[in-house]
């Protein structure tokens, strides 16, 4: 009983003396992005690049209303999964984050989104990129990459200028994500003054696209879109081969992935195109000196959306610079107007909160893999 | 005509699948009246036994024929279907065989989650690709239609087993002996029938169709993965009701128009309601038909012959 007491006693002592010589203020900033599942390494990659951010602004020991600030992160696991989005989002409110980075996929950000509204605490996605995250008409939701009526624009118009296509048909997998890319890739084609032949839908547990494609082939199309994910794109470009197919292939970013070369094999050809919001690590302003950066913290290279992540944490705390407060109501008017060369390029947002001017890269499979063809603004 | 013709061949090539995996909830209706809802998580457990074999010997022995390597794919994923559907039956399904007719289902949707977790566990989340070890490279027999050796094997495959299946049941011993349990199994077990024998009988060779269609489903999409036996089951048990539960030639014809159905259904339901559906009602049209043959024939297109079944 005595021992206790002195243990006790010993913990109090110490912490008083802790929180005594800590004239620092210590602010809490959350990540959230599946750390676990199927998308984990999206959301470690997120969680990494975050924490860089913090690490970098830590060591330049930045004062806020004349306090030294020391940036703390929170990070959660929403196992990509709009429920989970959803109680992971609580508990970052509840835990008085100043500001979260994430969530990392649309079906989480959209409904976690909600939630940061409410509590008031502006939320930066790095890495979701449906329209309809911004498009709820939130105050506090932001994002530092395009989204996919952008991808989709962009397509079109380079299916059209660049790729000479006039007659292309649509198949899109009747998601929020598939539908809304097929959407703005054929209004784009059309604006860019090619045809839409078909339209053609599927739905995202899928494996048999013969039937469609048989059809779609009578068509005799220049180009065949598919706006969904890499586990039916795969497939589908196994069977349009299979069906004697010479149409290209065009793709968003759910079928430009390492899954879709390793799925599809010999089914992909120098005639497959897909688009990633973003533009590659080589192409961006600090990209070169990130990898190295990155790569010597962590002992790994970067997945993907590490430097967007990056860029969204720097966004938080550049604003809370520019209004001298941490406090979610003072510094998200500065994160409104926020001007802030970051190492994907500028960050500036639009009134809904998507990123002004976000790019979009075409990619083209070569020898194995998505070799990089042009970025579009 | 060239599109209609591929169509067909799309068609029979998805159905002669369903097809087989039809035939194994039907014959265990037919016995037991029970609709055994694990019977699609077979296809996937087919697939992927036969993946992770073929993966194996591919690194063990490197450069062996495909034919090989399908065939050993095969030899190993049949009977391990097999002990999985006798072990379900034996565990899951035997002791419930008195009791009320919602138990023994329950329990079936309990084993579909159980089988697919256990997959889920041993063989990861992320899809596989399945090698193609039958060549897909498009023939030409006439212009505008193509068809390539893996569609033509997939129904020869198929259709050869489909006929086995009705030579076992109508002329050998144990076919009697099934037919005999369908019709009572208590009255077979007075005439000297071991019907548990019977029904153990009729769950392995179930499965081990569901195996051989999980490989050829696996071979023609180039893909397998843990959740795969789900839509595969689903279309087969419509078939399966489609054709008359209970009713052998019924679940192949089944199979078949249902494979037919959806090929058609997604190719022309644009041109055939003027442009007011569209693709994206493939399923529908499917469901559609099986709700109208069901209307005017309440038991399936070849009726529920109860007194047949088996």
């Amino acid at each position: 009983m005595k021992q206790n007491k002195l243990i006790f006693a010993l913990a109090a002592a110490t912490l008083a003396a802790g929180a005594v010589q800590a004239k620092e203020v210590v602010v809490r900033i959350g990540h959230a992005g599946p750390l676990t599942g199927p998308a984990a390494a999206f959301g470690k990659d997120g969680e990494n690049g975050a924490r860089l951010a913090i690490e970098d602004a830590n060591a330049k020991g930045i004062k806020i209303g004349g306090d030294t600030v020391k940036f703390e992160l929170v990070s959660e696991d929403d196992q990509a999964d709009p429920r989970t989005a959803t109680t992971v989002a609580q508990r970052l409110t509840d835990s008085g984050v100043k500001g979260v980075v994430g969530h990392v996929t649309s079906g989480a950000s959209i409904p976690a989104s909600r939630i940061y509204e409410q509590a008031g605490i502006p939320v930066i996605t790095p890495s979701s990129t449906s329209p309809k995250l911004t498009q709820q008409g939130y105050k506090m939701t932001f994002r530092v990459i395009a989204n996919d009526l952008q991808q989709g624009n962009a397509l079109g118009k380079y299916a059209v200028d660049q790729l000479k296509a006039k007659k292309i048909a649509v198949i899109d997998d009747r998601t929020a994500y598939g539908q809304g890319l097929a959407d703005a890739f054929a209004n784009s084609v059309k604006t860019s003054g090619g045809q839409i032949a078909g339209r053609e839908f599927t739905n995202d547990k899928a494996t048999d696209f013969m039937a469609i494609l048989t059809k779609i082939k009578a068509m005799n199309p220049d180009a065949v879109f598919y706006g969904g994910m890499d586990a039916q794109a795969a497939p589908l470009a196994r069977q349009m081969k299979q069906l004697g197919m010479t149409a290209k292939l065009l793709t968003g970013d759910g079928g430009c992935t390492g899954e879709m070369i390793k799925m599809a094999g010999d089914a992909l050809s120098a005639t497959t195109f897909c688009t990633q919001a973003g533009i590659p690590l080589d192409k961006m302003p600090g990209g070169a000196a990130f990898r190295t950066q990155f790569k010597q913290r962590f002992g790994n290279d970067i997945h993907v959306y590490a430097p967007y992540a990056y860029d969204a944490m720097m966004s938080v705390i550049e604003a809370m610079k520019t209004a001298n407060s941490v406090e979610p109501a003072k510094y998200q008017p500065a994160l409104r107007s926020l001007a802030y060369q970051g190492v994907t390029g500028p960050v500036a947002f639009d009134d809904k909160g998507d990123i002004k001017g976000g790019s979009i890269t075409v990619y083209n499979f070569d020898a194995g893999k998505w070799a990089p063809l042009q970025t579009i603004q | 005509m060239e599109t209609f013709l591929q169509q067909t061949l799309n068609g029979l090539v998805s159905g002669s699948i369903y097809a087989l995996v039809a035939l194994g909830y039907t014959m265990v209706y037919g016995i037991l009246g029970l609709i055994n809802f694990a019977h699609g998580e077979l296809v996937m457990i087919g697939a992927l036994v036969a993946l992770q074999t073929v993966t194996l010997l591919n690194a063990a022995v490197p450069g062996l024929h495909p034919v090989i390597l399908l065939l050993a794919g095969v030899a190993v994923a049949v009977p391990v279907c097999m002990a999985v559907g006798y072990l379900i039956e034996r565990i899951g399904y035997r002791r419930l065989r008195n009791a009320p007719r919602l138990a023994p289902l329950i329990t079936a949707i309990g084993v579909s989650f159980l089988l697919q977790t256990l997959a889920m566990i041993i063989w990861g989340r992320e899809f596989h690709v399945f090698p193609q070890l039958v060549s897909t490279t498009p023939m030409q027999p006439m212009d505008g239609v193509v068809v390539s050796p893996l569609q033509i094997f997939t129904i020869v495959v198929a259709f050869a087993l489909m006929g086995g299946l009705m030579l076992l049941v109508n002329k050998s011993r144990l076919g009697r002996a099934m037919r005999a349990t369908a019709e009572n199994h208590r009255v077979a077990g007075l005439m000297g029938i071991n019907a548990n024998g019977v029904i153990a009988a009729t769950f392995i060779i179930g499965s081990g169709l569901a195996a051989l269609a999980g490989v050829l489903f696996a071979s023609n999409y180039a893909i397998a993965h843990y959740a795969m036996g789900f839509t595969p089951g689903l279309k087969a048990f419509t078939a399966a009701v489609l054709g008359g539960i209970g009713n052998l030639p019924g679940a192949m014809v089944g199979g078949l128009v249902l494979g037919l159905v959806e090929s058609f259904g997604a190719g022309y339901i644009e041109h055939l309601t003027f442009g007011f559906l569209n693709s994206s009602y493939q399923d529908i049209f499917a469901f559609m038909i099986l709700g109208a043959v069901l209307i005017f024939r309440p038991s399936g297109l070849l009726g529920e012959r109860v007194a047949d079944r088996a």
